[in-house]
């Protein structure tokens, strides 16, 4: 199929990219590095939109540390994440992330922020930044705001980004020095959305796990945290196939996803030297 | 004249010899030249409305606000090319019994899949097309949906078409012997039920047709990525009302077809329809998803079968009840019924028992069309009698290997003919299986996967033997009154600079049989493989041929290139014979001069004999016969089909936690006879292991209960990656069809035939002890936790 976009305009800054928005009358579209947008319009699953590409904003890529927390450009490249040397020491888990995302070519092109932006339950970033604790940086017509990680993820493909905000940056405390992050998965082949993964964090303030693939919106396990929390993976792992709703389709059923969820969470607990009681 | 095949050392000795692709480098350098590649003046698109329903009645067809789009030009309905088209029947008068209703190239009053044609719109882009395609208004009333296979025949299963009676679409029983008896004394008789998944075959190049009709000549001209060109025109020409030798097809490069080519598809005869029509060229390019809806499917087959077995591990029959669903209509002109005949013609094929019992049940459903895909019915055959013969040897306790040995046909027992009353020419079973456990270590791999299962490390190991059908005579379609050639012709010629040119009936889809075919002729002539330069896929230009299609391109159109060239040759010498004085039989031709049969001393560049051919055959002596062109043809007579022989084996490891399956190794050894580029068959083994592998882990189209088809792209629709592939070992053993000079038979399917019974019974050799069984393909992570009792619902 041919797409059937209704416009194009390449914003020159952030402030041309929200005038730009704010002109659309509802139909703009922000494109970043276009590896879900366009594939989306080549199947007519999105027509009319009105493009505005970001691409080119400069001061939107790229990755820093801002006193206690690191700050990540939203046109950040995935490739370029994972071999970047701040994320493998202040946000390893990102870097392990990228080693899972789909293909070469399109980690060459896909950025963090339209990741996130997009936010696919089965993607692996969303989850990350929940289990890292990231605040999400918007920019709107009505000035800045800063959204948690919890609170941005509203349904699938649905955020807290409003209508003519554009997200600008993530930024998450820097990892502590003994600080665990890990992200184990399962797919049919490598570089396919997982039937399900873990993203593990545990740090001085207690245990993050976020579950990706298992639901409309990447999950917090918080039943399992207080569980981990207590050194109780028997029960970290009951807790975790209970907060679970994942989705049945043509790869796996819900039941699946539900038993492989524990499976990965033993042998994360395993990996770390926790107790396997 | 022959060649001594047995001497490496030849002159010209290019058969049996790795030589670079002549379309290689123009290929990676992307001058490539697809149908999609190509504009004409005044070319126009076509984009189809496509039915969304699995079977509506189509009340009414609205196209004002389509035809009010910028760049529309007309839309059509089915009736509107009924006028100029006729419908098909695919039905062979040798599959008895088989019945299907008349199909049209788009829908005239009822729609039977999710992606039937209902309209077509004609624009001067596709975009436009797509954008007056969605404003199409199709009044469809939805009619009961016939999706499941095993029940398509019960009394309560709506009748898919009234006129037929009922859903059945063919059946066949052969029963050879008393397997009643036979199963009712044996001391063991093993039953199992197995299911292969529903495929497509996904070629990079989508299904492509660029269409002119020329009034003024008369004459239709079809573009088309096709295997089969002079098929396509015989079609043409009859549903369209014009003489065969009127229409004329083209087939340059092709991306790739795995028999999703060799098909009639409703949208491309449309496609043709509306440039007769219109009377200007039209294009259509499938899309992907248009791919996976509409594209043939194939394997959609459920098997309930058993085997019998004496104390010592002799295979005394097998019992085979398989059924399969092959969508709203039987596909033109090769029908639907062949995958399942092939079932009941292969299953058991490896070995010499007596006693067989096969019966195939064909039944229409409301889903896309199958037909005939890369190495029709071999995989299932293949993994219902390996798995089977796998777990009678786990009953007895026999080594897999050991019970394959006990009842493998004898290497000197040839000719034979099977119980199912296939005629085996001559095949390898046993050297092949001693080069596989030599070539994979057998006993150590043996040990090294008990060493792995004491750390709790799950590893097996699966053998897969195989028969493979190639090279197929009439007696696989024409005698069903198919105009579908067996027999394939080549030209070659030699022009004034020496030079070679060779003109084939075979086709070329990425395989590399330009590349086999330029070896051939520069062996028979002797000359230079960069010498010689090759034609294919014109019906105005090529010998009249079959095309690319069950294994036949270097059996069939390869011996037909070598007589020609021999041919050719000969001419070549006559000539030379007259011009230096000396006999025809005391000169060669070797590296494109003519020399000394005896001493190779050069006597005549043929650059030379060409010039004075060509430019001064006035000094040649008159009535000397010159004609540097020769055309031969070849069909096979003595055996329907030249079969193949081989054996595969998978090394894997199975994670009893998530249900992964790593792949670790693979291996196959194969006999497809006269062997004559090994890089050539060595990748059309890898590249038939990965598709045999894909169907075994990853491939299956999904439909729901009302029809709808669920994973239509390259996301849901898993294909084999490279990521996933283990390393492959490929072994060769060479027993040459004495049908032919060169004594080749086909090689393109062994790799999809054997690869996914190998991994089944790997998976099933890991899994022992552990007591799960899994043979529902394909093997997910899911299916195989589930057959470990792993998953709580």
């Amino acid at each position: 199929m041919k797409a059937s976009a209704g416009g194009y305009a390449r914003a020159r800054d952030l402030s041309h990219a929200l005038d730009l928005l704010a002109d659309a009358d509802g139909m703009g579209r922000v494109l970043a590095g276009g590896q879900s947008l366009i594939a989306a319009m080549n199947m007519r699953l999105s027509t009319g939109d009105m493009l505005v590409d970001i691409s080119r904003i400069s001061d939107l890529s790229g990755v820093s540390v801002q006193g206690r927390r690191l700050r990540i450009g939203a046109l950040t490249r995935h490739a370029e994440l994972g071999r970047d040397a701040l994320i493998a020491r202040h946000a390893p888990l990102l870097a392990q992330a990228v080693n899972h995302i789909a293909h070469a070519a399109i980690r060459n092109r896909g950025t963090i922020g339209g990741a996130l932006a997009h936010a696919d339950p089965a993607a692996e970033f969303p989850a990350c930044v929940l289990a890292l604790d990231a605040v999400l940086h918007l920019e709107g017509p009505e000035g800045s705001r800063e959204v948690r990680a919890e609170d941005f993820f509203v349904d699938v493909f649905e955020t807290a980004i409003a209508e003519g905000e554009i997200l600008t940056a993530i930024s998450m405390p820097l990892a502590e020095p003994d600080e665990v992050q890990m992200l184990k998965e399962v797919a049919r082949r490598s570089g396919d959305y997982a039937l399900a993964g873990l993203c593990f964090v545990r740090r001085a303030g207690g245990v993050r796990l976020s579950v990706l693939g298992a639901g409309s919106t990447p999950l917090l396990a918080r039943a399992a945290m207080a569980r981990l929390d207590m050194e109780d993976i028997g029960g970290a792992v009951a807790a975790l196939r209970g907060e679970l709703n994942p989705p049945s389709d043509t790869q796996a059923t819900a039941a699946y996803r539900r038993h492989i969820a524990g499976v990965l969470l033993r042998r994360i607990w395993e990996e770390i030297g926790g107790e396997s009681a | 004249m022959t060649i001594s095949f047995g001497n490496p050392d030849r002159p010209n000795s290019y058969i049996g010899k790795t030589v670079p692709r002549p379309n290689a480098g123009r290929l990676v350098e992307g001058r490539g030249h697809y149908v999609d590649d190509m504009t004409l003046p005044r070319m126009v698109h076509v984009v189809f409305v496509r039915s969304p329903f699995a079977h509506a009645r189509i009340k009414g067809i609205e196209a004002a606000d389509a035809l009010a789009v910028k760049g529309v030009l007309r839309v059509f309905t089915g009736a509107d090319i009924a006028k100029v088209c006729t419908p098909w029947v695919a039905v062979l008068a040798h599959l008895k019994g088989l019945k299907s209703p008349p199909e049209h190239a788009i829908a005239v009053d009822r729609a039977c899949w999710v992606g039937e044609p209902v309209a077509a719109v004609v624009a001067t882009s596709r975009a436009a097309a797509e954008d007056g395609a969605a404003l199409v208004e199709v009044d469809f009333y939805p009619l009961p949906v016939t999706g499941d296979m095993m029940t398509a025949l019960d009394a309560d299963t709506p009748v898919l078409h009234a006129d037929m009676g009922d859903n059945l679409a063919f059946r066949r029983e052969h029963h050879e012997g008393d397997v009643d008896a036979v199963m009712a004394g044996a001391h063991k008789v093993v039953s199992a039920r197995f299911k292969t998944a529903r495929h497509t075959g996904v070629t990079l190049e989508p299904r492509s047709i660029l269409v002119d009709w020329n009034g003024a000549e008369g004459q239709l001209t079809a573009w088309h990525a096709t295997q089969a060109p002079h098929m396509i025109q015989s079609v043409l020409a009859q549903h369209l009302g014009l003489e065969e030798g009127r229409v004329r097809v083209i087939c340059g490069d092709v991306g790739g077809s795995y028999g999703i080519k060799v098909h009639v598809y409703p949208d491309e005869v449309a496609t043709a329809a509306i440039a007769k029509i219109m009377g200007r060229p039209v294009k259509f390019i499938a899309d992907r998803l248009e791919s996976f809806t509409t594209d043939i499917h194939a394997r959609d087959h459920e098997i309930r079968a058993k085997i019998a077995v004496d104390e010592t591990g002799k295979i005394l029959a097998f019992d085979i009840d398989d059924w399969t669903a092959i969508g709203a209509y039987s596909v033109y002109p090769r029908t639907s019924a062949i995958e399942g005949n092939q079932v009941v013609n292969l299953c058991g094929g490896p070995y010499d028992f007596s006693d067989y019992r096969a019966k195939t049940t064909v039944v229409f459903q409301n889903k896309t069309p199958t037909c005939q895909y890369r190495a029709v019915g071999h995989p299932i055959a293949v993994a219902v009698t390996e798995g089977l013969v796998d777990m009678a040897a786990a009953e007895l306790g026999m080594d897999p290997v050991a019970i394959r040995r006990r009842n493998m046909y004898a290497d000197d027992c040839y000719p034979v003919t099977s119980p199912a009353k296939m005629r085996f020419e001559g095949l390898s079973h046993h050297a092949s299986m001693d080069t596989l456990v030599a070539l994979m270590d057998y006993d150590g791999l043996r040990l090294e996967q008990a060493e792995m299962r004491a750390k709790g490390i799950y590893r097996g190991i699966g053998i897969a033997s195989f028969i493979e059908l190639t090279n197929p005579s009439p007696f696989m379609y024409g005698i069903g009154g198919a105009r579908i050639s067996a027999q394939d012709g080549c030209t070659v010629r030699m022009d004034p600079d020496g030079s070679l040119v060779a003109l084939s009936g075979v086709t070329e889809q990425g395989q590399g049989t330009e590349a086999m075919l330029s070896q051939i002729v520069a062996e028979g002539v002797g000359v230079s493989p960069s010498r010689v330069r090759v034609i294919t896929g014109d019906t105005q230009v090529t010998p009249y041929g079959g095309g690319t299609w069950a294994s036949r391109g270097a059996g069939i159109g390869g011996e037909a290139a070598l007589q020609a060239a021999l041919a050719l040759k000969a001419s070549i010498l006559e000539v030379a014979a007259s011009m230096l004085q000396a006999q025809a039989k005391a000169l060669d031709i070797r590296d494109g001069k003519v020399v000394d049969a005896d001493s190779g001393a050069e006597r005549l560049a043929l650059e030379e004999l060409g010039r004075i051919v060509y430019f001064r055959g006035d000094t040649l002596p008159k009535g000397l016969p010159r004609e540097l062109v020769q055309t031969r043809h070849f069909i096979t007579s003595e055996y329907p089909f030249a079969f193949t022989n081989g054996v595969q084996a998978s090394y894997l490891e199975v994670d009893t936690d998530t249900g992964i399956v790593k792949l670790l190794k693979h291996w196959c050894v194969e006999d497809c006879g006269r062997i004559i580029n090994p890089q050539l068959v060595d990748e059309q083994i890898r590249g038939g292991i990965v598709q045999g592998l894909g169907g075994a882990l990853y491939e299956e189209i999904h439909y729901d209960a009302e029809g709808q088809l669920l994973n239509g792209s390259m996301a849901d629709y898993l294909v084999p990656m490279a990521g996933e592939m283990p390393d492959m070992v490929i072994g060769h053993v060479e027993t040459p069809t004495m049908e032919s000079t060169l004594g080749a038979k086909g090689a393109g399917e062994a790799g999809t035939a054997g690869a996914p019974a190998a991994v089944m019974n790997a998976i099933n050799d890991a899994l022992r002890g552990l007591g799960a069984q899994v043979t529902e393909m394909p093997f997910t992570p899911e299916r195989i936790l589930r057959a470990l009792g792993k998953i709580e619902d």
